[in-house]
């Protein structure tokens, strides 16, 4: 029981500490709905464009603003020496993970997913497509939250910051946003969107295994 | 043999140093007798006149820009596996040469694009992937850049290779099947299925040559890194004493 008990305080306490920084899940939030925003103001208001580009903009929209949200993860942590603490107190690290990892998606992409379905109606999307977009999001957000975390653990403290995460993450984030846009997309063009949903929930069923242990992996490169 | 014996620095710097001109000259021959088979011997295509010429420079360094990555895979997984410091040093040689070799067969490819699909630029599947596996090398680039601390860069470059080579075929396959959804106006380049031989030859080659280049160019940095990193040890004193 130990894993599950290290678990569920990981995601007890990062709840409480993201709950007395309410500001960043709002930051977030904001960033997301703002960045949306920008592209009807830069290519026009035609409806049919927009319903184009909605899922595409969308799905990048929230990539970024899970990018962004990232650095809470580990950094105060590691600022504060907690994250040194955990690795030392014998507790195995990749439930400590796995805890922050669901208590990370519950505050960043929770959020994200309950908004898109308004962005998706400004951007003029079928409410038919609405249900995909928020499924393909659903299965998608962990994908990101888990490969950032592998990326967040190595750049650990580094100054080059939010530049450097860009350039680890997105790369990684390729497939999650050629089948998240991609379901919302064929739904769009009347195919099936379940291949797509498919391939994203075995990309987040592997990373779900893989992102605890190999993020555990990274932590103790940086932190030992 | 223990092949091991040549992961210690003071045996392997002396060893690269010997190997270094045979590989930098076959570099040079193989370039020489490559672009001279590929541009002067080798027929004009048939479909494409002159400009597939490229070809010769643009295979070579596609596949080398994807075998590299493989390569320093292989090194991250000894790297984390046996902690040895040279295959890190490995990996960090081989990246600059690799993220070149990237970003030639983008050059070239998009040179050969203008002309033969009217664009500079098409997301075609394969250019696509290209590029983002130049994104992938100058991330590990930039991680291992910005880590003060030599081991733990060593290390955490090591993870972040072995991530992405996990991720590479998933990428490839995502963009591929995006490229398909999305019938645009890209034409994609059906291998004809007849080349002529001295084309093959020219490639080949070339091919060589971008091999040889590669190793000469990896072992040059590794000499570098060793003397900068063991600066401070006896054997390295006494070379420069």
């Amino acid at each position: 029981m130990t894993e599950f008990g290290a678990i569920a305080w990981a995601v007890r306490r990062d709840l409480k500490v993201a709950m007395r920084r309410r500001g960043d899940i709002l930051n977030v939030l904001g960033f997301f709905v703002l960045a949306c925003s920008m592209f009807p103001l830069a290519i026009g208001p035609q409806r049919e464009w927009l319903q184009r580009i909605g899922p595409g903009v969308i799905w990048v929209a929230a990539l970024l603003s899970v990018m962004l949200a990232l650095p809470r993860l580990f950094e105060h942590d590691h600022a504060d020496g907690t994250l040194d603490a955990m690795v030392a107190s014998g507790r195995p690290l990749w439930a400590l993970i796995a805890g922050k990892l669901i208590a990370a998606w519950l505050v960043t992409a929770v959020p994200l997913l309950a908004l898109s379905p308004a962005l998706a109606l400004a951007f003029n999307l079928p409410a038919s497509s609405l249900p995909v977009l928020v499924g393909s999001l659903l299965l998608g957000t962990p994908v990101l939250i888990g490969i950032g975390a592998i990326t967040g653990a190595l750049a650990l403290g580094l100054k080059s910051g939010p530049v450097l995460m860009t350039l680890l993450c997105l790369p990684l984030y390729v497939p999650v946003l050629v089948f998240g846009a991609g379901a919302v997309e064929a739904q769009a063009a009347g195919l099936s969107p379940l291949a797509h949903l498919a391939l994203l929930g075995a990309g987040m069923l592997a990373i779900l295994t893989l992102a605890p242990p190999v993020a555990a992996l990274a932590l103790r490169i940086s932190v030992e | 043999m223990n092949l091991f014996r040549f992961a210690a620095t003071p045996v392997f710097y002396p060893l690269a140093g010997r190997l270094l001109p045979w590989f930098t000259a076959a570099a040079i021959v193989l370039t020489v007798a490559g672009l001279y088979v590929g541009f002067g011997i080798a027929p004009t295509d048939f479909q494409q006149g002159e400009v597939y010429r490229i070809i010769f420079i643009h295979v070579p360094s596609a596949w080398m820009a994807m075998f590299i990555y493989l390569v320093m895979a292989g090194y991250a997984v000894v790297t984390l596996v046996w902690r040895s410091k040279l295959s890190a040093m490995m990996c960090r040689a081989l990246a600059p040469t690799g993220a070149i070799m990237a970003v030639i067969a983008l050059l070239t490819g998009a040179i050969w694009g203008k002309p033969t699909w009217g664009a500079w630029w098409v997301w075609d599947a394969r250019l696509t992937s290209t590029l983002i596996l130049l994104f992938l090398y100058l991330g590990y680039m930039a991680l291992v850049e910005a880590i003060d601390d030599t081991t733990r860069a060593d290390r955490a470059g090591a993870l972040l290779l072995l991530v992405g080579v996990v991720n590479i075929p998933i990428i490839y396959f995502s963009v591929r099947w995006w490229n398909t959804l999305h019938q645009g106006a890209s034409v994609s380049l059906t291998a004809s299925p007849k080349m002529a031989s001295t084309m093959l030859t020219g490639m080949l080659l070339m091919s060589l040559a971008a091999w040889m280049y590669a190793i000469a160019a990896a072992l040059h940095r590794v000499r570098s890194m060793i003397i900068q990193r063991e600066r401070h040890t006896r054997w390295v004193r006494q070379l420069f004493a």
